[in-house]
């Protein structure tokens, strides 16, 4: 039951403790104008150069997206109670772990799937992209599973928390690698090869695949590889993650550097 | 006037230092442009020219530029905030102003390090000649370019002091500025009503007379504009700043982490 209270309460806390929600219009210009300033960036560098179409820049850059929220978030749990001065206090409390962590994560993926999908939503009206009506349930199905292999992923990035300060700098550099290696804006059969097969076990790149397949008109079964090799690669960053948050906390123990890393 | 100055000399100094000396910073500095200008010498590969791909790499590195001079004034403020030190800055006798634009020119003159990146970046990876039409006037251009941003980004910093989210109000103004400057999208290709908001901001003018001073053309007069661009946008956020300033005292949020 404790630990129940931990998972859910404890995650929802920290969620909210995340944006520091005095004021909920801070979600506005990170969440809801950062990603469509992102997909009209990229879609009319899509224009100039003829690469692809509008669609294929709202979808892959909406889903990439979610990896904002995700990694920030996951790699917060770390820093942001560091910042406060109360990693130490979580640390030292007999509270599992797994509730703890995996708690946090959990509004982090509905978070990130909200966010992926509004993306879609503006930036498809702002660009005229029609997706069919039968098309949009399938399509909610492959973001949720897209932030949930990005939330396992974050969790990784929430590990090596433990040991690296800078965590903001750690996320934007995986966004980063995310953007380039995922698809998002540059087809994958027109990146090097060892590119591309570092893509294959990366978060997103399988979700993107599926959900443009989805939105020229596939069916959920005929994308299921892909989106299985999604949830699988989420569940294995999950549980990489959670035993790199592990060993992290240990080393920290050993080393006292849990305030300092 | 010369005690202002100095205000600002030892604020530029002191942020100069103070960012170099952090590795995150210099390293965030360097990779988040490499991922743009990576990304764009992907989606140009085959339709650019030589002249393109060299504006290519300068256009992320500018990119880059603006990044750190709007996170690193933003950031900058957190800090003081965060170190309970902000309220002094206010109160002691020298004009905040002069103390914030130091801030913002020592954040974008930082910067510069995402410019040098890029084009080794390209240079070593995707074959970018490291020609430029005009090396004279390129060097004349990008201190001035550097000089608007600054100008313009502590316009946008003086809304830093009233809202203790600064990362939002960062990303906020980071992707729309890229677009509407014309970096890597030609402004004809937005829609109309954008092209005015473009020619209003200081940057936009800076970035054509680079773009002139690297694919060839006449950068001068796109300077002059930028100069002139750069000074309004100072005397705006001036006012601004004043006006900020005030409500921040009045409502006692000053503080407020």
């Amino acid at each position: 039951m404790t630990s129940l209270r931990i998972f859910f309460l404890g995650g929802l806390t920290s969620f909210r403790a995340l944006f520091g929600w005095v004021s909920p219009w801070i979600y506005i210009p990170t969440l809801v104008i950062g990603p469509l300033f992102q997909i009209l960036l990229f879609a009319y560098i899509g224009r100039t150069t003829g690469i692809a179409s509008d669609k294929f820049f709202v979808i892959g850059n909406a889903l990439q997206y979610a990896s904002i929220p995700c990694l920030f978030a996951m790699t917060n749990t770390v820093a942001g109670e560091r910042q406060e001065n109360t990693l130490a206090y979580i640390l030292v409390s007999p509270a599992g772990r797994i509730p703890i962590f995996l708690g946090r994560a959990l509004p982090v993926v509905v978070n990130g799937a909200f966010v992926a999908a509004l993306a879609l939503v503006l930036g498809g009206l702002v660009l005229g992209v029609h997706v069919a009506a039968g098309a949009l349930a399938p399509l909610a199905f492959v973001i949720l599973v897209t932030a949930y292999s990005c939330t396992g992923f974050g969790l990784i990035s929430a590990g090596l928390g433990l040991r690296i300060r800078e965590t903001a700098v750690l996320a934007n550099v995986i966004f980063g690698v995310l953007l380039i290696f995922t698809g998002a804006n540059v087809p994958l059969d027109t990146l090097p090869n060892w590119m591309s097969t570092i893509s294959g076990w990366l978060p997103i790149t399988h979700g993107i695949e599926a959900a443009r397949r989805v939105a020229d008109g596939a069916s959920l079964a005929d994308v299921s590889g892909l989106v299985a090799k999604e949830a699988a690669l989420g569940t294995a960053f999950a549980v990489l993650g959670y035993g790199l948050i592990r060993l992290m906390e240990r080393q920290a123990r050993r080393r006292a550097s849990i305030e300092v890393a | 006037m010369s005690h202002t100055l100095a205000v600002v000399r030892s604020s530029f100094r002191f942020h100069l230092k103070a960012t170099l000396k952090s590795s995150a910073t210099v390293m965030y500095m360097v990779l988040v442009p490499i991922v743009y200008a990576t990304i764009a010498f992907f989606m140009y590969r085959g339709g650019a020219n030589e002249v393109a791909v060299v504006w290519i790499a300068v256009a992320a590195g500018i990119m880059g530029l603006w990044s750190t001079t709007l996170a690193g004034s933003g950031m900058a403020l957190q800090r003081e905030r965060w170190a309970g030190t902000l309220e002094l800055l206010f109160a002691s006798p020298p004009p905040f102003a002069a103390v914030l634009l130091g801030v913002a020119l020592a954040t974008s003159a930082t910067g510069l390090y995402s410019l040098v990146a890029t084009l080794f970046w390209g240079w070593a990876f995707f074959h970018v000649p490291l020609h430029l039409a005009h090396p004279v006037w390129f060097a004349i251009a990008v201190p001035a370019t550097v000089l608007a941003l600054g100008l313009f980004g502590m316009l946008l910093a003086a809304t830093f002091i009233l809202y203790r989210q600064t990362f939002a109000l960062v990303n906020l103004f980071e992707y729309p500025v890229w677009l509407i400057t014309g970096l890597l999208v030609p402004l004809s290709l937005l829609p109309g009503w954008v092209q005015p908001i473009a020619w209003l901001i200081g940057p936009t003018w800076g970035i054509k007379a680079i773009h002139a001073a690297t694919t060839g053309g006449s950068p001068g007069g796109y300077l002059a504009a930028a100069g002139v661009l750069a000074l309004a946008s100072f005397a705006l956020g001036l006012v601004c700043l004043r006006y900020f300033e005030t409500l921040a005292r009045r409502r006692a949020s000053l503080s407020l982490t």
